[in-house]
């Protein structure tokens, strides 16, 4: 496959390898932000062939992970009425609420559908006058442009039926989060390709300067990681803050323009809340009053939602990098991936998920 | 090998046998045991799945069965679309139970055929299924000799679902077990991985994609018994990956026996578009469902041998030694990826799910 | 937030909504996606696309640079090998590194500390 299989290529990998370990004098420790840039590491391999000094600290890139517990219940409520056909990304399926999931709705006999694309939810919406269609709208500043589409598309057609589930969360200020954290051991970071294929990397220049870290943004590919931590272990050995562009195939300064303006037409800017962390100011996005009706918090009333987090669960110091995930009393005993105490166990990207199927030692 | 007895199967004009103009649908009544029942019975089933030990249509078949080890082997089918590319659940029901008894050394002699049909069915439908496992059936040299029909309300079944349950005989000198399973075996699989898995994906209501992919199902009793006439003890453990993949397939092995495996990822055989469709959906083609795969595990010296045999079968060209048993990490199985790091490859708790993130 | 393919664009066109849709191949497997984010977006091009939607136009002159850096890194240590053989002669850098692509703030790949 074009532009995938270039880099995947091993020897190529093998000289990045090369390059950081002469390139690396002393030990730095760095935070990838995306639940797809860990996934690719563990998948190839790759961060086994770094140098020891190097520490890879997964971030909280996982936007099925920060979902507040809140939310997933509120879901599960919506999901369990006979009007609603509830419909997800598959990621979403398995996260746990405070009591089910939402495939255990679906066992009850809710309807809940996986979709690619949240295009494919409001056709559904087309296709069913007869039914409420709701989507799950979660994600990153990447999918915020494809969510905004939906309800945009939904309001030319006139439905009356479609409404989204919105729990949308926005990259910098996490890393600002992370950063002024002051048990943050992180000293660069690997931003998100995509997210930036959407925001542009503007919004990080502030931050780098701010904090005088590297922040260099990768694509997401095995060559794409290696380069960018090549980039920025030689810009903390040359005492470089700042941002670089390794995903320049996809990535440009500013972003991508019209999909930037649908999101700032039909979203606004929002505090929200993070699973396992707290309140971020700033940190989400919500639909504008004009967009209100195609919000589903407004249009199913299910009562009062008291969210009860385990209190075992440590997912919000592991996402910051403060802990290792089999530095949890819980992990691989109480909390597995067949019964997970939370979401970075059950989420693929999540830490506890990946450190427990690739079986990391400290 | 087979009954050489098995009558040909007739060929059936285009009609169904219970016209549209009788029965468009199956009913409740099909399955009370009456008038209705031994009609379908009789011009569905049996005109469609003829052979002598069926003919009778006693409660159950009678068969002369050679001396020797008598494999058992029982699947249920649930497959849901119903009609896929490249296969259905009718053809799917006989391959897949042919191929866990071939999984075990052993040739099929005889099959049976148990269906839960939904109310409302479609006859055609049905008619479609019968007509593809009695194919899939000649196909691998096997007869359905007995079989049940029950009928259920509306709702309460998935259109059908289908039992079969296989006997066979493994022959003399054929001794598969996972516990043979030594550091030093090599690890071989029959050809391109998750074509079943994404050729289900692409019909499936949400996730509708354009391809050329179709299912692999097939029965591989002709490709393992060539395997095993010439290679024999030197055939150590069979298994296909069914649900779940290579990936759930090697776990098992390395849990039942033991031992470590180690795969090598340039080495297994995907085609393009399976990988495309893998890539969009974000799933690991190494979880991905195969329904006519054979992974096999032979002793070193036989390896090459064992290659060009399943080579040289229609359902092998694309064979390929993919791995080797090692002494490390027992009950692990680990990977070399295609760019060079190690990664272990563990079983998944549930379903793998396509994600976006 | 993650997965983004790349696939190749095969047609374009508008649907009844006056949206831009198109088919894109990714390796043979195609599928219709939204490419109203990339209203440039045109047959042959590369998109990435992600939960439906091309959210960029692949720039293949930047593709490179990956192996750019390699390429040069290599010809470096090269030289540098040529070199040690001939006492009293110092390396030729190599052809000077493209123009940067990001901010400005950082200086360049090659010069200053050889990675």
């Amino acid at each position: 496959m074009r532009f995938v299989d270039e880099y995947r290529d091993e020897a190529g990998a093998r000289r990045y390898v090369d390059l950081i370990g002469r390139t690396v004098t002393k030990p730095w420790t760095l935070m990838e932000i995306c639940g797809g840039q860990t996934h690719t590491f563990i998948k190839s391999g790759v961060d086994r062939l770094l140098p020891e000094s190097l520490t890879l600290v997964h971030g909280p890139g996982c936007p099925v992970c920060v979902t507040p517990l809140e939310l997933i219940d509120r879901a599960l409520a919506i999901a369990a009425r006979p009007e609603v056909i509830f419909t997800s990304f598959g990621d979403m399926l398995r996260v746990p609420g405070s009591t089910a999931d939402l495939l255990s709705v679906k066992a009850r006999g809710g309807d809940v559908r996986m979709v690619y694309s949240p295009l494919d939810a409001v056709k559904l919406a087309q296709q069913h006058p007869e039914r409420e269609v709701v989507f799950f709208a979660v994600g990153f500043e990447t999918t915020a442009p494809a969510n905004a589409m939906a309800v945009w598309q939904a309001e030319k057609l006139g439905l009356g039926n479609f409404s989204i589930l919105c729990s949308h969360v926005l990259v910098p200020p996490a890393m600002e989060a992370i950063l002024g954290s002051p048990a943050s051991l992180v000293q660069g970071f690997l931003a998100a390709g995509h997210v930036c294929a959407v925001m542009g990397t503007h919004e990080y220049e502030p931050i780098a300067a701010k904090y005088r870290v590297p922040i260099v943004v990768t694509g997401f590919e095995p060559l794409d990681l290696l380069q960018g931590v090549y980039l920025a272990v030689r810009a903390l050995e040359e005492g470089r803050a700042g941002v670089e562009n390794q995903y320049a195939r996809a990535v440009s300064r500013e972003g991508n323009r019209p999909a930037q303006t649908l999101m700032k037409q039909v979203f606004k800017v929002c505090d929200r809340a993070w699973r396992g962390i707290g309140v971020i100011p700033a940190s989400g996005f919500a639909l504008r009053p004009a967009y209100a009706r195609f919000d589903a918090v407004k249009r199913f009333d299910v009562g009062a939602i008291t969210a009860q987090e385990s209190p075992l669960c440590i997912a919000g110091q592991i996402m910051q990098g403060l802990k290792k995930p089999h530095e949890c009393s819980a992990f691989g005993t109480l909390c597995t991936p067949e019964r997970p105490l939370g979401a970075p166990m059950v989420s693929s990207e999540g830490a506890c998920a990946a450190y427990y199927q690739y079986a990391r030692k400290p | 090998m087979s009954d050489a007895k098995v009558p040909p199967i007739e060929t059936l004009g285009l009609q169904c046998p219970i016209p549209r103009s009788e029965y468009p649908q199956v009913t409740l009544a099909h399955g009370g045991g009456g008038r209705l029942t031994h009609a379908l019975i009789e011009r569905l089933f049996l005109a469609v799945f003829r052979n002598p030990a069926l003919e009778p249509l006693h409660d159950g078949a009678v068969l002369e069965v050679p001396a020797g080890r008598l494999a058992i082997s029982t699947d249920s089918y649930v497959v849901s679309p119903l009609f896929f590319p490249g296969g259905d659940i009718g053809s799917l029901a006989v391959h897949g139970t042919v191929n866990d008894l071939a999984m075990c050394g052993a040739q099929p002699l005889a099959l049976t055929a148990g269906f839960v049909l939904e109310e409302g069915l479609p006859m055609d439908d049905l008619w479609r299924i019968v007509r593809s496992m009695a194919q899939a059936a000649k196909d691998a040299g096997v007869s359905i000799v007995t079989g049940d029909t029950k009928v259920v309300d509306r709702g309460k079944g998935d259109g059908v679902f289908i039992n079969t349950t296989g006997i066979g005989i493994v022959p003399e000198g054929v001794l598969i077990a996972p516990a043979r399973a030594r550091p030093g075996d090599r690890l071989l699989l029959s050809g391109r991985i998750a074509d079943h898995g994404i050729a289900i994906l692409s019909v499936r209501e949400g996730l509708s994609f354009e391809t050329t992919i179709e299912s692999d199902s097939a029965a591989l009793n002709g490709l393992v018994g060539s395997l095993l006439g010439v290679l024999g003890e030197r055939v150590h453990v069979l298994r296909d990956p069914t649900r779940g993949g290579v990936a759930s397939a090697t776990n098992e092995i390395a849990v039942s026996a033991q031992v470590g495996l180690r795969l090598e990822e340039r080495a297994i055989p995907l085609a393009e578009e399976v990988r495309g469709a893998c890539e969009i959906l974000g799933l690991d083609p190494l979880y991905v469902a195969n329904e006519g795969k054979c992974l096999a595990i032979i002793a070193p010296e036989a390896a090459e041998q064992a290659l060009e045999l399943m080579r040289a079968h229609p359902l092998g060209r694309e064979a390929a030694l993919i791995g080797e048993v090692v002494a490390d990490h027992p009950g692990r199985v680990m990977m070399r990826s295609r760019v060079g790091g190690m990664r272990i490859v563990d079983m998944l708790s549930g379903e793998q799910l396509p994600r976006i993130c | 937030m993650c997965l983004g393919v790349p696939g190749r664009v095969l047609t374009v066109e508008e649907n009844a909504q006056g949206m831009i849709m198109g088919t894109v191949s990714f390796a043979g497997v195609n599928k219709e996606i939204c490419l109203a984010y990339v209203p440039e977006a045109k047959p042959d091009d590369y998109v990435i696309v992600h939960a439906g939607f091309a959210i960029s136009i692949i720039n293949e002159q930047e593709a490179g640079e990956t192996f750019e850096i390699l390429r040069r890194m290599g010809e470096l240590a090269d030289l540098e090998e040529e070199s040690e053989g001939a006492p009293g002669v110092s390396p030729d850098p190599g052809p000077a590194p493209p123009a940067d692509r990001s901010d400005g703030s950082l200086p360049l790949p090659g010069s200053g500390r050889q990675g």
